[in-house]
């Protein structure tokens, strides 16, 4: 790490720190309780957001796959996995704020609707990216199998998600674009996306970075035991 | 383009041959698919009123798991004796290796399918004689031999081989199968054309999307 590195991750953490500050702030003291669903909705703030960030972490996944298949270049396969850590651990989180809010507001902890059954599906993807790393027999082939997973899942996520809304779909759709939230509502919800993407980019510079010297260390070692 | 049709067809010749001696995976695919259904008649008691709601997804997850433990041997055959490495070192572009793979995994698949289907429909008192049902079969067992012959060439080369492709292949043709079901429902039921094209659409689509990408990142499946 070099001083640009260290200056620019201060900054990050600073910017994170008070976000997330603002945001808990917003949610819990700013912003007004909705008059339908009552105190419930407030894990909308944190719902969205998280769900949010972790098709962001895919979509970054995916890029960096590309990447790396063109460049091959180490750097953009631990962007790459780093992503998909912290994509997995997001949306495993999505999909437990959505039943605590579905079953008062619903009366059910679960339905087969589009997003929901998109990120499900979604979740054992990546699952299955993690495993086939862990179960590779180089780091080589790791990256190498990995980076197409992260191609083929990610271009699934349309194809799924219009299949299953065609199948059946319930999910509160869309609200933000029209005008159903108030100001103050929509400016938490801003500060909590914010607040979640600058932890999302600092979860992945500091896994990728580890990544990055395991690798290193590897090469060392075996270049020691030559 | 000719050159490359025959090259394409030498693999898949071979594939073909070698399955015409051994009968290995067509053979033990079928009998695991006719289990399944069998399996599904005692736990649904294949009564006629649940028939109908049951048939489709019967039909499909035969069809599915049966698939998968064939594209599993789609490349474990190949594994055996260095067989692979032959393979390979054909001069030959890598997209000719997964397309002649591709038509073998497919070819089984659907033989399969075209038994497996008629003895369906025989156990659970459904009309023999579907030819909407054979295109959805085709549609649904190209998507399937699109996306699988790519995972089966990358879960051949993993530990716990035999867990990693359905792991990782599921998943990734939900859509193939929410639209076969939905699709099978309606011809099953003797309805209009009208109620499966869009079904029918997305399994094109899908099959499109599948073949272009797989032949475009396969030669990094496979490169040693």
């Amino acid at each position: 790490m070099n001083g640009n590195h260290t200056l620019r991750n201060s900054i990050l953490w600073g910017l994170g720190f008070a976000l997330m500050v603002a945001a808990l702030c917003m949610v819990f003291v700013y912003v007004p309780t909705e008059k339908h669903t009552g105190i419930i909705q407030r894990i909308f703030y944190f719902h969205v957001p998280v769900a949010w960030v972790s098709f962001l972490a895919f979509f970054i996944t995916f890029l960096s796959s590309i990447l790396y298949l063109w460049k091959r270049e180490i750097k953009w396969d631990a962007i790459a996995c780093a992503s998909v850590e912290v994509g997995v651990i997001f949306t495993t989180l999505v999909l437990i704020t959505g039943p605590i809010w579905a079953k008062p507001v619903w009366g059910i902890w679960w339905t087969w609707d589009a997003r929901l059954t998109t990120s499900l599906v979604l979740w054992l993807i990546y699952i299955a990216y993690l495993l086939v790393r862990s179960f590779a027999t180089e780091p080589a082939r790791a990256a190498r199998y990995s980076a197409v997973i992260g191609i083929v899942g990610f271009i699934d996520v349309p194809i799924v998600f219009i299949t299953v809304n065609l199948w059946r779909t319930q999910h509160p759709t869309a609200i933000i674009f029209e005008g159903g939230l108030t100001p103050p509502m929509l400016m938490t919800l801003l500060v909590c996306i914010a607040a979640f993407t600058v932890l999302y980019i600092l979860l992945v510079i500091q896994s990728a970075g580890l990544k990055t010297m395991e690798a290193d260390i590897k090469r060392l070692r075996s270049m020691k035991a030559e | 383009m000719n050159k490359t049709f025959t090259k394409i067809f030498a693999i898949f010749w071979k594939d073909m041959l070698t399955e015409l001696r051994t009968k290995e995976i067509i053979v033990s695919v079928l009998v695991f698919a006719l289990l399944v259904l069998v399996i599904f008649g005692f736990t649904f008691g294949a009564g006629l009123e649940v028939t109908e709601m049951v048939a489709p997804g019967i039909l499909w997850v035969a069809l599915t798991f049966g698939g998968v433990i064939g594209l599993n041997r789609i490349f474990a055959v190949e594994k055996e004796n260095s067989r692979l490495e032959g393979l390979m070192l054909c001069p030959v572009d890598r997209a000719v290796i997964y397309w002649g793979k591709l038509a073998g995994s497919f070819t089984f698949m659907l033989a399969v399918a075209f038994v497996i289907t008629p003895i369906f429909l025989a156990l659970f008192n459904l009309p023999i004689f579907l030819p909407r049902l054979a295109l959805i079969i085709i549609l649904a067992t190209l998507g399937f031999a699109a996306v699988g012959t790519l995972f089966s060439a990358l879960a051949v080369n993993t530990r716990a081989r035999d867990i990693m492709l359905p792991v990782l292949f599921l998943p990734v043709v939900v859509p193939v199968i929410v639209s076969a079901v939905k699709a099978t429902g309606p011809v099953l039921a003797g309805g209009p054309w009208g109620d499966m094209l869009t079904w029918l659409q997305i399994l094109i689509a899908f099959d499109i999307i599948y073949l272009v990408v797989a032949t475009l990142v396969f030669e990094f499946v496979v490169e040693e």
